[in-house]
């Protein structure tokens, strides 16, 4: 139980980044990695959403949808856009300071695909209760992992002299790119979970 | 101008000069996920013109009764339930494509561009707009897809809809249908379009400045 567990923390921390190997979660992943600080807070709000959904997620697969599977979509993005609704709140009242930081993409973290994708991968896969929030943390601790490195890259690269043409999203591609390709060097790692 | 030269204009600017992915960079997500194969990049494309027709529609139609501050709830709730009808068809008449799209049918409700084409465009325009920009958005999004799909699944597999091009002796580019390929080619196609945009800019400004320059790249 724990061995397995321990496979799924690891398999969506790196063998199967939500970013670098699912697509998921590219808007804020592009938007957001220009500066490190932001990166890391904004990776951190999100993680905390991403608990509390597979949370609520876990409760709706086991009590509400197998009466209405048809709903599964709806309730879903509902609990989501309540979730981001409430911490977007309890910052604004614990630490205006971080809010003013974070500003737009707070909301936007409803729009983020990698936390409904992680509700649907978590209803797919048949995780129970313990397995569905060991895998939310190792998710949203990855994807906070994505954005750090990417953030550091970008702003090592802003510094470098590039030619014109591949300033701005080209170039940042290219380097998610190689990024994802070091992370491919993960595979297998703990018999990662596929 | 005219109703339908404007009803043309809206249409036609979503295919190239505001193309969704390679201009706008909207909709990241399923443009690289889906695109290791030409099949499942076109199904994945037309789900979402589908989507972003009928949301479209339906939000310009009720865009005088939706008060503003639940507005964007709203949308996502229609968004969601056309996603809804979208995965259900797949699922009845194409169950292979839909099983390889896995969560990415449900996933086209946190796409960004249709969000966004509904609280920058539909909310604002009338029905008959609102549809012509959707269909223009939704053709340029599946064009792009199209296009990353069969370049990656002729260097990565070798072959175009499933049959092979090159004969058995062709060894297989694989990472291009593997994550790092897909983010690999976005980059180097959106390259090329800010090279050609850079240039036209180059010849616009030589026009405008008829003195012969030399040595400008």
């Amino acid at each position: 139980m724990t061995a397995n567990l321990l496979g799924i923390f690891i398999g969506s921390l790196l063998v199967n980044n939500f970013v670098l190997s699912y697509f998921l979660g590219l808007c804020p992943f592009f938007g957001v990695s220009g500066k490190l600080q932001t990166a890391f807070r904004l990776g951190m709000a999100s993680t905390f959403v991403m608990v509390v959904t597979s949370l609520c997620a876990s409760l709706l697969n086991t009590y509400v949808l197998p009466y209405a599977p048809y709903l599964r979509l709806i309730s879903f993005i509902l609990v989501i856009a309540s979730t981001v609704q409430f911490v977007e709140m309890a910052i604004k009242k614990l630490s205006p300071a971080l809010f003013k930081a974070l500003g737009i993409f707070l909301p936007l973290i409803t729009t983020n695909c990698a936390i409904l994708g992680l509700a649907l991968f978590q209803t797919s896969r048949g995780y129970n209760l313990i397995q569905g929030l060991v895998f939310a943390t190792g998710a949203g601790l990855g994807f906070t992992l994505a954005l750090v490195l990417m953030a550091g890259i970008r702003e090592e690269s802003e510094l470098a002299d590039q030619p014109a043409v591949v300033r701005g999203t080209a170039m940042t591609l290219i380097a998610a790119g190689l990024l994802s390709l070091a992370f491919m060097g993960f595979a297998g790692l703990f018999g990662g979970e596929a | 101008m005219s109703q339908s030269d404007r009803t043309a204009e809206e249409l036609l600017k979503g295919l190239w000069k505001e193309n969704p992915t390679f201009v706008q960079v909207l909709g990241m997500c399923p443009a690289l996920a889906v695109t290791n194969s030409a099949v499942n990049a076109i199904v994945m494309g037309l789900a979402t013109l589908f989507v972003l027709v009928a949301s479209s529609g339906l939000v310009s139609m009720l865009r005088h009764f939706i008060p503003k501050q639940v507005r964007i709830s709203t949308y996502i709730v229609i968004i969601a339930t056309f996603v809804s009808v979208a995965d259900l068809v797949l699922q009845a008449t194409l169950p292979v494509v839909h099983k390889e799209l896995g969560a990415f049918i449900p996933l086209i409700v946190v796409n960004c561009l249709i969000l966004g084409r509904q609280e920058a465009f539909a909310a604002k325009n009338t029905v008959k707009l609102a549809i012509a920009d959707a269909i223009g958005m939704g053709l340029g999004f599946t064009f792009a897809l199209t296009l990353l799909g069969v370049v990656r699944e002729i260097l990565g597999s070798g072959s175009l809809f499933g049959m092979a091009l090159f004969g058995p002796n062709y060894e297989p580019w694989v990472v291009m249908i593997l994550p790092p390929g897909g983010f690999i080619m976005l980059g180097l196609i959106l390259l090329v379009f800010s090279w050609v945009k850079q240039r036209r800019q180059a010849r616009q400004a030589r026009q405008a400045d008829p003195a012969p320059k030399v040595g400008v790249a």
